[in-house]
């Protein structure tokens, strides 16, 4: 048993009890950084006198409309059933959510048959019993279908697509000047497109690599021809889009089920499995285009539920933007503050052993240089499969970490090592032993340096923590990833705008700084 | 022997040259010894290895009678004063903070270490308006009194001076190789300069080593060198330094 899943089940966790001895700060620190888990944890005391159960369930989804829609879906089912439930919206791609559900990060999310046999399972083809049986075997059960089959499509604009005389995806073998915009997962996939254009014999000019959003955009203004979709996207219906027929019967189905955790309760497990074969296609349709209308997931979800029951459960209040404004810069000073403390913490003294070479130093200067060219994204997906990580804002914390790392230990290593020959052996000659040269002379002579390698870290780290949305740590990257979402530029801006002015000012934070703490004999 | 240092066949290489070698040295108390050569013939190396900035691969170095080595350093370099061309002084404090740092180190008292402060002040004929500058707001000359007065702050036993006065212009150097003979005779301060200039080393020194290519060639007065020099090297570079005096 993993240590989140201890802390559900009430008793604090070997770790938190540590820190817990550790004292107030350490309890405090582990308050402020460690998941929403520990704060609701500390809401639920308060909240169990009113609920079933004190102990949330955790609800992921990707970061697509429909798959947010359903989480509220199953979100609303499981309150209305008297359980206590947080959604984690938009946490990235199939790899992550799947690492998540096994880990106990989340308990439930929603997902489709062919992804869960291709890409999770590794078994194309295999029957709804034998993926059962797989999932079983690794503590994960699985839903009826929900009703309908959100299978992969190949879509054109009608008007292009009548004009050529196009109607099945056969049909594209003539016509290698189209523009394939692509996303990037249906690039990858086993199922995606190199085994599609494999089967069809397709050979077109160029294929870009485009993101789910912003294709449709692409595809509408006529910079792409041909894009991958959902088949019950809302946007193939504002567009004005056609669906290529599938004439060789290449995708395989992809009924939508939810995932969950066998450790759920059998009350929850019900809840879920009531939603089986209660929405179709056209429903689905329906329930995304108004999603993306409205710009509010929670709002659709209701719908569903006020068209079927009849019932409103609790009427949907929407955060003021101020709100939420505070509640992302906030989160997103916590990731980036923390991290930026953990690097210094643990770069000044790497940066003081590296500044004496020799084999120990080039290998921490190699060591801290290699982990910053890993991209973010991937250091993140690295992160979130091991143990200790999962989706949290643990995992976005120790990346930001290991990132904010090489500027500090570079910047005090060289930093001590100009400090010339001269001034170094005076300090000795005085008398001074090693640590007394380090504390008075060395480090404030390299001062300037050490605080330049800090302010780089920090203005690093504000950026980069806007990827902390995308594994469900929250920050100024959650408005701009539900924009990037929904194509929408107002709020994408509503993070991008905060995180800039946020990177300036901590820029200008710390000019103010250097005042302060490089000493005046060496600013002269 | 009344000798404050002794070196006996001492040698120091790096890689295979010898920067020092097989160097027997006597370093009299309560006179000035002037270390003098042309440059790289290792003067330089001779006070690193007193201070234990270095240490000699064969030989032995004794101060006061005890050998110089890692047990024994931190507490001889307490009764050593340093003191090199541009002064060494830490940037980040001022001449104050520079004065101080030593004393405070080894617990002295606050008046105490103010009293010795003012003292040095006079005697090294520094304004004590200059003590809450920082060394870039300082000229050159006065940073070199304030190195002076920071290596007298403990009242060491041996001041070791490299090319104290080489990086200053004529005039102030002239002030302050008078300066330094006053002082160094009133505290009747052994002392081992180095130089490469001869007339410093003839006008300071009460007596002269000259060195070359690691090993010392002739010690004496600076009389005795000019009259009797041991060998041809000698000769050239007393001659040579002359006829530069001369232009
Ligand atoms: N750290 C060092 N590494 C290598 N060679 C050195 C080092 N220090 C001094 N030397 C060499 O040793 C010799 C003596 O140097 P030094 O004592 O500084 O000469 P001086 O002070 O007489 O000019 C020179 O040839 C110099 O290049
Ligand atoms: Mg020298």
């Amino acid at each position: 048993m993993n240590a989140p899943q201890q802390s559900r089940s009430g008793g604090l966790s070997p770790s938190r009890r540590l820190l817990r001895a550790r004292g107030q700060t350490a309890v405090y620190l582990r308050r402020r950084l460690g998941s929403r888990r520990s704060l609701l944890a500390v809401a639920s005391v308060f909240l169990s006198v009113t609920l079933v159960s004190a102990d949330p369930v955790f609800i992921g989804s990707k970061k697509f409309t429909e798959s947010y829609v359903l989480a509220e879906i199953a979100k609303r089912a499981l309150e209305n059933a008297g359980i206590k439930v947080e959604h984690r919206p938009g946490m990235g791609g199939t790899i992550i959510l799947w690492e998540a559900l096994r880990g106990g990060g989340i308990d439930v999310y929603p997902e489709y048959t062919g992804t869960i046999a291709e890409e999770m399972l590794k078994q194309p083809g295999a029957s709804i019993a034998q993926i059962r049986n797989a999932l079983s075997a690794q503590g994960i059960a699985m839903t009826d279908d929900l009703g309908f089959n959100n299978t992969y499509a190949l879509v054109m604009r009608r008007d292009q697509s009548e004009q050529l005389g196009l109607t099945t995806i056969s049909d594209l073998r003539a016509h290698r000047e189209l523009k394939f915009g692509l996303t990037h997962e249906f690039l990858e996939r086993r199922d995606g497109w190199r085994p599609l254009s494999e089967r069809y014999q397709l050979a077109p000019s160029q294929v870009l690599g485009v993101d789910h959003a912003l294709g449709y955009a692409a595809l509408a203004k006529g910079e792409i021809d041909v894009k991958d979709a959902y088949s019950t996207d809302a946007k193939i219906g504002d567009y004005g889009l056609v669906t290529l027929i599938d004439d060789l019967h290449f995708f395989p189905q992809y009924k939508a089920v939810f995932l969950y955790r066998k450790t759920l309760s059998s009350q929850a497990a019900h809840a879920l499995n009531d939603l089986s074969n209660s929405i179709d296609e056209g429903r689905m349709i329906r329930l995304n285009s108004e999603a993306e209308r409205t710009k509010n997931y929670a709002a659709a979800a209701q719908q569903f539920f006020g068209t079927t029951d009849g019932a409103i459960a609790t009427p949907f209040v929407s955060e003021s933007f101020r709100n939420k404004l505070l509640r992302w810069v906030t989160r997103h000073l916590e990731l980036a503050g923390i991290s930026l403390l953990l690097a210094i913490i643990v770069g000044l003294p790497l940066g003081i052993v590296a500044s004496r070479g020799g084999a120990v130093g080039h290998a921490i200067l190699g060591a801290t240089g290699i982990i910053q060219t890993i991209p973010s994204l991937a250091l993140l997906a690295l992160l979130v499969p091991l143990p200790f990580f999962g989706i949290s804002a643990r995992t976005a914390i120790v990346a930001l970490f290991l990132y904010g790392l090489l500027p500090i230990v570079r910047n005090t290593a060289t930093g001590l090592q100009d400090i010339s020959r001269p001034l170094r052996e005076s300090a000795i000659a005085l008398g001074l032993t090693a640590g007394q040269r380090l504390r008075k002379i060395f480090l404030p002579l390299a001062s300037r340096s050490i605080l330049a390698g800090i302010k780089t870290s920090a203005v690093i780290n504000i950026g980069t923590a806007t990827l902390a949305a995308l594994i469900g740590a929250g920050g100024l990257g959650e408005p701009i990833i539900s924009g990037l979402n929904l194509n929408d530029h107002v709020t994408i801006l509503e993070g991008a705008i905060p995180a800039a002015l946020l990177a300036l000012f901590v820029q200008f934070g710390f000019d103010l700084l250097d005042r302060v703490l490089i000493p005046r004999g060496l600013r002269l | 022997m009344n000798a404050l240092v002794h070196f006996r066949y001492v040698s120091k290489r790096f890689g295979a040259d010898f920067a020092v070698r097989d160097v027997n040295l006597e370093i009299e108390r309560g006179k000035m010894t002037a270390l003098i050569g042309p440059s790289g013939c290792g003067k330089s190396t001779i006070l690193r290895l007193i201070v234990g900035l270095l240490t000699a691969d064969t030989g032995e170095i004794q101060f006061d009678g005890e050998k110089i080595a890692a047990e024994t350093i931190m507490k001889i370099r307490r009764r050593l004063g340093y003191v090199i061309q541009d002064g060494g002084l830490f940037p980040h404090l001022t001449a104050r903070h520079n004065l101080t740092l030593q004393p405070r180190l080894f617990r002295k008292r606050c008046d105490e270490i103010e009293k010795r402060i003012t003292e040095l002040c006079e005697l090294t004929k520094f304004p004590s308006s200059g003590l809450d500058r920082y060394p870039l707001e300082l000229s050159g000359g006065q940073r070199q009194r304030v190195g002076l007065m920071r290596a007298l702050m403990l009242s060491p036993e041996l001041l070791l001076l490299d090319e104290p006065f080489a990086a200053l212009d004529p005039l102030v150097r002239m002030n302050l190789q008078r300066d330094l003979k006053e002082i160094c005779t009133r505290l009747q301060q052994t002392v081992l300069l180095v130089t490469h200039d001869l007339a410093e080393a003839a006008f300071l020194g009460d007596e002269i080593a000259l060195m070359n290519e690691g090993q010392i060639v002739q010690r004496g007065l600076i009389a005795d060198l000019r009259a009797k020099p041991a060998n041809e090297f000698v000769r050239e570079f007393i001659s040579a330094q002359r006829g530069l005096v001369q232009l």
